[in-house]
């Protein structure tokens, strides 16, 4: 349902992002991997048109993106940011009420209130529901962003890194929310995520990404093994199988094995 | 445990029974300052005076003190809500009606007309060019914000220079008037409810009621913005429009009060700031709250500053920061202490 096609991104002088091409399919979890400022995050961006792509194209169902109206994108695709700043207080409630703003122009209906109503019921955070966004903790505040999203009744889902900020606990919650949504709905989503393990386990298919350029893709036990981790991160890892499932043992950066092997 | 929903109706509801109750109170408080002034006339004679068509009392009512209470009402609620429309659109506390150099511009458009057309300038030459150059402060913002685009970062520090700009212009040119050039420059930027009549009051309240209502149909993507550039993006907000739009339209607001009164510069800063305190921030309800509050609050000061050493007027700018500003900070230190 989303192909992304030869995107190329240019930010100044610098490609961000060389010729990436992404296919996501429904019910599919696809995961992007990869180092620091290997272009995860804009890629999503991208997508979503945060960002003007300078080339290549961004197909939903069939209709090029750079096309649609921003509000008939937004009843498409949802986007997750890492972090939502908020300047002034603003009530968890109406943040995720914010959600339904691609159906809503003025007044939201009682359908409107009531999807918010239990999304935070289902989310557990009901009681937090007249509180101030600001007051709540990390873990929280990435619920309700996702909640949010989920408000927005899109089929397709972009997080960026979603699980960053979390506890032990909070990460597998939001994890097995998104996994659960995309299985039902038969929705698609895609997440930029640093946990490779976390990807491993959630994903279908794991992109990793290189210096903005598609390293390689695949199922997460093709595409996690300690060749190309090496390559890509620069680190030593093992890798034990667990059910199909790799599961990624960092040992040491490969300039410390260099000093070591010396 | 209630249902959500209908505990977040309720709170919508306790929001806009302070609407309604405003609009009420601030009727009340027209009706004291009616019939408070230099002249003893008092609540039921100046009341009265409203509906009898002759006689001294009916003169003071309708030349004297009506338009001077419909006034201070217009530049409060106008105050009020460009202020509100300013932070949400810039995302700044301290953004107001003349963060922009919209104020140094009318400033500077009232000081041109004072000196070069000195002898036969008008009231309303006064303020067409203090009108003109307000608008013209923030079209230059506009202007510069489209080449570097419309971040809130870049229109603020554009605001700030251009405010520079403008007063260095205004004091050049009170370095170069007369005495009693200066003295009218120095009155004028007081800010003033003294010279209104009722056809200033008809072009204010154009200027006020017009834009207010797009504003007001646009609330839900102002408190988009506050989640971020690129989530109201994500939300299918077309951000820099909006942008554009709230400036225009609250620079028209800003221009079409200040240019008849001078600077009443705290209000538009406070008024929101009162209100979101009181009622939040979503701004279905903020914009017209904040009208109301600011109304009240240059009403109130309007009010003591005719009463208080009267028959002197104390002119309104100053009294309004006097009454605003432990106001203010009683509600900030009253307030739970992150406010921001």
């Amino acid at each position: 349902m989303l192909q992304v096609h030869e995107l190329h991104f240019r930010y100044k002088n610098t490609a961000v992002l060389t010729d990436v091409r992404i296919e996501l399919n429904k019910g599919e979890i696809l995961s992007i991997v990869g180092p620091n400022g290997a272009g995860k995050t804009t890629l999503l961006k991208c997508i979503v048109r945060i960002f003007k792509p300078d080339a290549g194209r961004v197909l939903i169902n069939g209709i090029e993106t750079g096309n649609m109206r921003r509000i008939d994108l937004a009843k498409c695709v949802g986007y997750v940011p890492q972090s939502s700043p908020s300047k002034f207080p603003i009530a968890v409630f109406d943040a995720v009420l914010m959600g339904r703003r691609p159906y809503v122009t003025w007044k939201p209906s009682k359908k409107d209130l009531q999807i918010v109503a239990d999304l935070l019921k289902v989310m557990g955070l009901e009681e937090f529901a007249l509180r101030d966004f600001d007051q709540l903790s990390g873990g929280q505040k990435q619920k309700v962003l996702l909640a949010r999203a989920f408000a927005q009744d899109t089929d397709i889902l972009l997080l960026d890194e979603p699980t960053s900020n979390l506890d032990l606990k909070h990460q597998l919650e939001v994890m097995e929310m998104i996994s659960r949504m995309v299985k039902e709905k038969g929705a698609g989503a895609i997440l930029a995520v640093h946990d490779l393990n976390l990807a491993s386990r959630f994903s279908d298919t794991i992109v990793m990404l290189n210096a903005g350029k598609i390293f390689c893709k695949g199922r997460p036990r093709d595409v996690m093994t300690a060749e190309n981790i090496r390559a890509v991160y620069g680190v030593e890892v093992t890798i034990n199988q667990d059910n199909g499932t790799p599961y990624i043992l960092p040992i040491r950066t490969v300039e410390q094995a260099e000093v070591i092997s010396d | 445990m209630q249902d959500i929903c209908e505990q977040y109706k309720g709170l919508a509801g306790r929001k806009l029974c302070f609407i309604i109750v405003f609009v009420a109170l601030l009727l009340g408080m027209s009706l004291v300052a009616l019939s408070l002034g230099a002249s003893s006339l008092g609540f039921r004679e100046s009341f009265a005076a409203l509906f009898d068509d002759s006689g001294t009392a009916h003169a003071i009512v309708w030349k004297l003190r009506l338009p001077r209470i419909i006034m201070a009402i217009l530049v409060g609620c106008g105050l009020g809500f460009a202020g509100t429309v300013f932070q949400a659109i810039l995302k700044n506390p301290l953004a107001s009606p003349y963060t922009l150099g919209i104020a140094s511009g009318a400033g500077f458009g009232a000081v041109i007309a004072i000196v070069f057309c000195a002898g036969f300038h008008t009231q309303y030459l006064v303020a067409g060019s203090a009108f003109f150059f307000a608008l013209v402060s923030s079209f230059l913002i506009l202007g510069i914000s489209r080449l570097k685009g419309c971040t809130t970062e870049t229109m603020i520090l554009a605001g700030i220079a251009i405010m520079f700009l403008f007063s260095a212009l205004s004091s050049l040119l009170q370095y170069m008037g007369t005495m009693e050039q200066v003295h009218e420059i120095v009155f004028w930027f007081f800010g003033s409810l003294s010279k209104v009549g009722w056809k200033e009051i008809a072009l204010a309240a154009v200027m006020v009621c017009l834009p207010c209502p797009i504003l007001i149909r646009l609330s839900w993507d102002l408190n988009l913005l506050s989640a971020g550039d690129e989530s109201a993006k994500a939300l299918g907000v077309n951000v820099e429009r909006i942008r554009i739009t709230g400036i225009v339209l609250a620079s028209l607001i800003t221009a079409g009060v200040i240019c008849f009164t001078g600077v009443i510069g705290f209000i538009g800063l406070v008024a929101p700031h009162i209100t979101r305190m009181i009622i939040g921030g979503d701004h279905r309800f903020l914009l017209p709250a904040s009208g109301l509050v600011g109304g009240a609050v240059v009403l109130t000061a309007d009010t003591v500053g005719r009463t208080l050493w009267s028959p002197q007027v104390i002119p309104v700018g100053i009294v309004t920061s006097f009454i605003g500003v432990p106001f203010f900070l009683y509600l900030l230190m009253k307030k739970r202490k992150e406010y921001w």
